[in-house]
């Protein structure tokens, strides 16, 4: 009665793929990176970030997850790394975004080190990777000036005479990194900068945000030495390309957090009963968790996807990363607000762990771009491979 | 995680396509794959080709007949076939539901006598279970079967079917019956064969709302059958359908008409009111990038599914959101591009709408693709339960003779 999917893209499928999966030993380290989690960064870890207004992240963690080489696993053991391939870090990626861990790991890890590894001289990856491969380095990455999507005619912030002045607004994690990769023109065209932050001239103000779990800063920048991080000019393509790959761990972040809210719907379903059944046995229930499954299994699919190109450095990847990325905001944001529903008024307290995905599946979703700027870009990419086929 | 055939798969591949491409039909068809059914005789040429060359049922055992081989090969020599333009397919239900059914349940004697020529297309079966009274519920059928008062064994079956694919074609079938309606529902039901050529059996082709006739009504009316024609055991009907909708999973394809990239297409093609292509709109650039996303989501969730496959593993429930997400895809995506056209786009003549009205077919396809094989919403139940864990629904009907369970329309 139905015709077979006609879809255009056969390439693909002349080689299907028959080990679209994590190897043994890639389950076996999310498993450890679970376990590990689950000792050393329960929710009451994350609610002590939350709840003291002086904090924004968890220093004692972050040495902890260093102790385990998670910070280097990616990084070539010459520069102080484990060596590992981009789909480890997918793994821990995914049990991160499970325990909503107060540490700046995305912003050091899947920005400044793969920003490093793929645009930076010999001399910065000698100066950068093997601090962060010990948790000495952490990083940030400062692109944004204010509202609105990030775009050449909005940045002010330049470099003069290899000086850097202006300010970011905001910057994840630049209350607290040592080095950020700034956005700024130079001669007129936007370049991006390796910053040392601990050099005179730079300002810190941590900014109040939707997850105080997270820490973020308004930076301004009075002639602070800056080093260009690749070419001249090659600013927001090299940003772009950053983001990309960053899009993909973020995308394994978000799908980890959106599987805990549903665990979490899931189990206060079972447990809460009104009008005399259990929940968990209404379809009202019933068919909004199948939902959320339906999502968490889309954006898990194409997280896969990302993880395979970003590992292969597949020319796919841009595609790839932008179709993660929206399914992974989608399922998490979908996720953890029908989570707060299914809970009902205790959802809605402090005291309860709903609010904490909440507040990241936001945090996550903004962070490297709104999924709106993605979407765009996506459906550019698919304009030029369709014209191109 | 690699895109890589193993070594026996790439061998077995290599094989097929040799195979494929020295025998493979090279045309069409036009009036073929349509919602009536297509070229029948074609069809089976092209089943009996593949059967003699042991291509036919791969996955069934040697004594019924089949190849023996694993669930991938079958995948390979679909994935491989489908680059031709193969006739449609009229056996998937037969070969994939009802054969494998008798298989298990028949004796020796007609086993014998129905496999090969399933296998071959010669014969073609079909699945007769729903019921004007029962769509969703199944096991709600009224549809009676009683002892023969002449003390024969035999069977007398009257009642009715619904939606049943390829019945105007088909030679035999597999139904499901109420011989006890004292028992609760479950407990009073019994499977059978039947002869499709018997004079008692009608059927009736129903008139969609999409205009063609995929589907039919089956009317029994005194239809004799002996008592070796039943399936199990008396009372076990539910059990063995069972193990029918069990190969369900194996014998129902994905579906999908005009996807995201003839959707871009025509975006390019159409301008708004600015006169600029409808696809600089942002609105229509966000749900492109949604459905986009979407089918790439199912392309992927099918390629994990390859992989437990291809390692000998039980497929994950990921499996199971294939038509949930891509039945509602089709209707949000077809409907948009119709509005795209504007006043225009009520024309669906192939002569004048895009796509030769490939969107408006899929526009008035995709109610049915809702609903067939489980609807929207008995399969968020099914993930509900068997996927998440949740309990079942409370149901009324559960412990009460069948007789006596309430009944509307």
């Amino acid at each position: 009665m139905f015709s077979r999917d006609q879809t255009p893209d056969r390439r693909r499928e002349a080689c299907e793929p028959m080990n679209f999966d994590f190897s043994e030993d890639q389950k076996f380290l999310k498993n450890e990176a679970r376990r590990f989690l689950e000792a050393n960064c329960p929710t009451s870890r994350v609610r002590k970030v939350l709840d003291d207004a002086s904090a924004t992240w968890d220093p004692e963690l972050w040495k902890a997850v260093a102790g385990q080489g998670w910070l280097g696993a990616a990084i070539p053991e010459e520069h102080g790394g484990l060596g590992l391939g981009r789909l480890e870090l997918c793994v821990i990626a995914e049990e991160l975004g499970r325990a909503v861990a107060p540490i700046p790991f995305a912003s050091t890890v899947y920005i400044l080190a793969e920003a490093v590894m793929m645009a930076g001289s010999e001399a910065q990856k000698a100066a950068v990777l093997p601090g962060i491969a010990a948790g000495e380095v952490i990083g940030a990455l400062a692109t944004s000036e204010g509202p609105g999507a990030l775009a050449a005619s909005g940045i002010r912030a330049s470099v003069e005479g290899g000086k850097l002045s202006g300010t970011k607004i905001p910057v994840t994690d630049g209350g607290i990194a040592t080095h950020a990769l700034v956005l700024a023109r130079e001669g007129g065209q936007p370049a991006l900068f390796l910053v040392d932050l601990s050099a005179a001239g730079v300002t810190r103000e941590t900014l109040s945000t939707l997850d105080p779990s997270r820490d973020a800063a308004r930076l301004v920048f009075d002639k602070v030495p800056a080093e260009r991080l690749g070419g001249a000019g090659e600013g927001l393509s090299l940003v772009e390309q950053v983001l990309d790959r960053a899009a993909v761990l973020l995308a394994f972040e978000q799908t980890g957090g959106a599987d805990r809210a549903l665990e979490m719907a899931k189990e206060y379903a079972l447990e809460r009963f009104a009008f005399g059944r259990t929940i968990a046995s209404y379809q009202a229930i019933k068919h909004k968790l199948a939902d959320m499954y339906v999502k968490n299994e889309l954006a898990r699919s194409n997280a896969y996807y990302g993880a395979w190109a970003l590992n292969t450095d597949a020319p796919e990847l841009p595609v790839a990363a932008s179709a993660a990325r929206i399914a992974a905001s989608e399922a998490y944001w979908f996720g953890s607000k029908e989570n707060i529903q299914t809970h009902g008024g205790i959802g809605f307290t402090w005291a309860v762990d709903c609010h904490l995905h909440y507040r990241r599946s936001r945090q996550l979703s903004l962070v490297a771009g709104a999924p709106r700027v993605w979407k765009d870009r996506l459906v550019s990419h698919l304009e030029r491979r369709n014209a191109a086929a | 995680m690699d895109f890589n055939d193993t070594p026996e798969e790439a061998a077995y591949r290599q094989k097929v396509r040799t195979w494929l491409e020295a025998n493979a039909p090279r045309t069409r068809d036009a009036n073929d794959g349509g919602e009536g059914g297509g070229d029948l005789a074609a069809a089976k040429a092209w089943q009996a080709k593949k059967a003699a060359a042991g291509f036919a049922c791969i996955t069934w055992p040697r004594e019924w007949g089949g190849q023996g081989g694993t669930p991938i090969d079958s995948v390979i020599f679909g994935e491989e076939e489908a680059r031709y333009p193969i006739p449609s397919n009229p056996f998937q239900i037969g070969l994939g539901m009802c054969v494998p059914t008798v298989m298990n349940f028949a004796d020796q004697a007609t086993k014998d006598r129905f496999g090969l020529p399933a296998i071959r297309g010669e014969e073609i079966w079909c699945q007769l279970f729903s019921e004007p009274s029962g769509g969703s519920d199944v096991a709600a059928a009224r549809t009676r079967a009683e002892k023969a008062p002449d003390g024969s064994g035999d069977w007398i079956i009257n009642g009715q079917k619904v939606w049943t694919t390829g019945a105007q074609f088909s030679d035999f079938g597999i139904v499901i019956v109420r011989t006890d309606p004292n028992l609760p529902k479950h407990k009073g039901l019994t499977m059978f064969w039947v002869d499709m050529k018997d004079p008692g059996i009608e059927v009736r082709p129903i008139h969609q709302m999409s205009g063609g006739s995929g589907f039919n009504e089956v009317f029994f009316t005194d239809v004799r059958v002996k008592d070796n024609q039943r399936l199990g055991g008396v009372g076990d009907g539910w059990k063995v359908s069972l193990v029918t909708l069990m190969n369900e999973r194996l014998a129902v394809g994905g579906a999908t008409g005009a996807g995201w990239s003839q959707f871009l297409e025509a975006a390019r093609d159409t301008t708004g009111a600015d006169g600029a292509p409808l696809l600089q709109e942002s609105a229509v650039r966000e749900k492109l990038a949604d459905w986009y996303v979407q089918a790439e989501g199912l392309r992927h969730a099918r390629n994990r599914t390859m992989t437990a496959l291809s390692k000998g593993q039980t497929p994950g429930p990921e499996s199971s959101i294939g038509k949930i997400v891509s039945a509602s895809l089709m209707q949000d995506l077809a409907n948009e591009a119709v509005e795209m056209l504007d006043q225009y786009g009520i024309i669906n003549d192939p002569d004048l709408a895009p796509l030769s009205g490939g969107f408006h077919g899929s526009l008035m396809m995709a109610p049915g693709l809702r609903i067939a094989g489980g609807t929207d919403e008995i399969l968020r139940n099914i993930i509900a339960e068997r996927v998440l864990g949740l309990p079942g629904d409370i149901r009324l009907d559960k412990d009460v003779a069948f007789k006596d369970v309430p009944t509307g329309r």
